[in-house]
């Protein structure tokens, strides 16, 4: 159980993220959804440690994160696919995948945990003596979604997993979520794709310029009015489902 | 022509020790993103190690390098923890500035502690076998800077299959890469630096202890020392170390083939020249990724 209260996070003066109080229970696929800006990438990194909040608590499993290094918290249980991937771009497809499986908690199951990432991307197999950067978009973001894997997380935490990638390997990412899920993983997603991500998740906060301005069951989201006019565009609002 | 192939054989042995001694600069910088300009001091002090060792434990010099390779290891611990450590907590671009300044101090204080510890004099190495010559077909191949040489590369192909294979040599390479992906990985980024930078300060030391027996040593020879390494980084590029040793090589033989041309005086210009046409043609170096 993941219990953030009154998070605040700034870049010197400029406040990014203010009194967020949200919670991601065990097991849950929550989505976090909100106009570029809206602090959403800013959050995801206060949680995984690579920015210090102003304000606030993180507490995860009872324990309090706030001050923890972000090495630390992936030991803990949480992994972050960042926004851009954010692999090495140098070293091979399974070195990569090895590098995420560092924490002293996940290198014992180095080996099942290769063989899970592989069986949930048969595509990455072929190519594990690959350099990372020779992949396409969507491979790399499976390499991406596969090295979080590979620490054994417990709250999988993913930002845009679907930017710039193929609706075929989209597809094949969100289907891939839900089977972590269905493993025991709670997942935290940060999606632009919102009726993918309503789609997936069972509840979602609504962020904007910094502050919860929105919370309830997915589904009941995507039936909202403003949040159909505000990230789904008048499209949607005139096809309907 | 005898004479030309002569200079550039001598070139190319020592072109092996400014691959060495730019290994670790490469290090350092590619992973902290810290130059440490103080790098030719701690080259230096390797080299005085290995002349107390000599003179006052009558080690070989080649046997002294088992002892002033850990060291320089441990030296360079302490140097990260009393100083560096304290840098790589900015960010990338403050990074150098404050290194740079660090460096300096450093640079100068190592150097007065030199003259203070062995006066300015410059000394050599001296062993039984040190004038000992190997002919191949009318070159006259001077041994130990030959057994110099292969235990530069040694070193370097250790290091090269310690980033390759150790656990944290690829943690290394990660930092080096993307300092927040590896921390994402679970990565202690923290740890990664200390080790890079002892091994960084490690390989110097052993470079200092290959210069004392093959050529000479002095308190001043830090900034040169230094200089040569930093052509030699740029001219590689950050990633390969033995890109890294080959260009070593390649700024040794360049500056025999510009000392027959030009003659003696012009031997260091072979890098400057390199220097600045590598950063205008090909910035990111031969070997760079």
């Amino acid at each position: 159980m993941l219990e953030v209260r009154g998070l605040e996070v700034a870049y010197g003066d400029a406040r990014a993220v203010a009194d967020v109080t949200l919670t991601v229970g065990p097991g849950e696929i929550v989505a976090l959804l909100g106009p570029n800006g809206a602090g959403k990438s800013t959050l995801l990194k206060a949680i995984a440690g690579l920015l210090r909040p102003r304000a606030g608590t993180i507490r995860w499993e009872g324990e309090d994160l706030t001050r923890l290094g972000a090495h630390r918290i992936v030991e803990r249980g949480i992994a972050l696919v960042a926004e851009g991937r954010r692999l090495f771009g140098g070293m091979t497809l399974e070195e990569n995948l090895e590098l995420g499986a560092f924490a002293p908690r996940a290198r014992s199951g180095l080996r099942r945990s290769l063989e899970r990432v592989y069986a949930l991307f048969p595509v990455l197999a072929e190519r594990r003596r690959a350099l990372v950067r020779t992949l396409s978009g969507g491979q790399q973001q499976m390499v991406a979604v596969g090295r979080a894997l590979m620490s054994n997380p417990r709250l999988l935490m993913l930002d845009e997993p679907s930017l710039g990638i193929a609706p075929l390997l989209v597809r094949a990412i969100l289907d891939a979520l839900v089977e972590i899920n269905r493993d025991g993983a709670a997942v935290f997603l940060v999606e632009q794709n919102v009726q993918a991500a309503l789609g997936l998740a069972r509840r979602a906060y609504i962020l904007e310029g910094g502050r919860i301005a929105g919370e309830g069951p997915g589904a009941d989201l995507l039936q909202d009015a403003h949040v159909r006019r505000a990230y789904l565009g008048p499209l949607a609002l005139g096809a309907g489902p | 022509m005898s004479v030309l192939a002569q200079q550039l054989l001598l070139g190319l042995l020592i072109g092996g020790l400014y691959g060495l001694a730019a290994a670790g600069l490469s290090l350092v910088f590619g992973v902290l993103k810290v130059l440490n300009v103080a790098h030719g001091e701690l080259i230096m002090l390797g080299g005085y190690g290995t002349f107390w060792l000599v003179t006052l434990l009558g080690l070989d010099p080649f046997a002294s390098l088992a002892l002033v390779l850990p060291l320089a290891l441990a030296g360079g611990l302490a140097l990260y923890w009393a100083l560096f450590g304290f840098v790589v907590r900015a960010d990338e671009e403050t990074r150098v500035k404050n290194s740079l300044l660090i460096g300096f101090g450093l640079a100068l204080a190592l150097h007065a502690l030199a003259v203070r510890l062995w006066t300015a004099d410059e000394r050599a190495v001296v062993t039984p076998y040190g004038g000992a010559v190997l002919g191949v077909g009318g070159l006259s191949i001077p041994l130990v800077r030959l057994l110099s040489l292969a235990l530069a590369f040694a070193l370097i192909a250790a290091l090269h299959l310690l980033l390759r294979h150790w656990r944290w040599g690829k943690a290394i390479r990660a930092t080096a890469e993307d300092w927040q992906a590896a921390l994402l990985a679970g990565i202690d980024v923290r740890r990664a630096y200390l080790l890079a930078f002892a091994i960084g300060t490690g390989l110097a030391g052993a470079a200092g202890t290959l210069v004392s027996i093959g050529y000479s040593i002095s308190p001043s020879i830090g900034l040169e020392w230094t200089l040569k390494a930093l052509i030699v980084v740029v001219l590689a590029g950050l990633g390969s170390m033995l890109g890294t040793f080959v260009s070593g090589l390649f700024l040794g033989v360049a500056e025999a083939v510009s000392a027959a041309a030009f003659g003696g005086p012009y031997r260091e210009v072979a890098g400057l020249v390199i220097f600045v046409l590598v950063l205008v043609l090909r910035p990111r170096g031969l070997f760079g990724r």
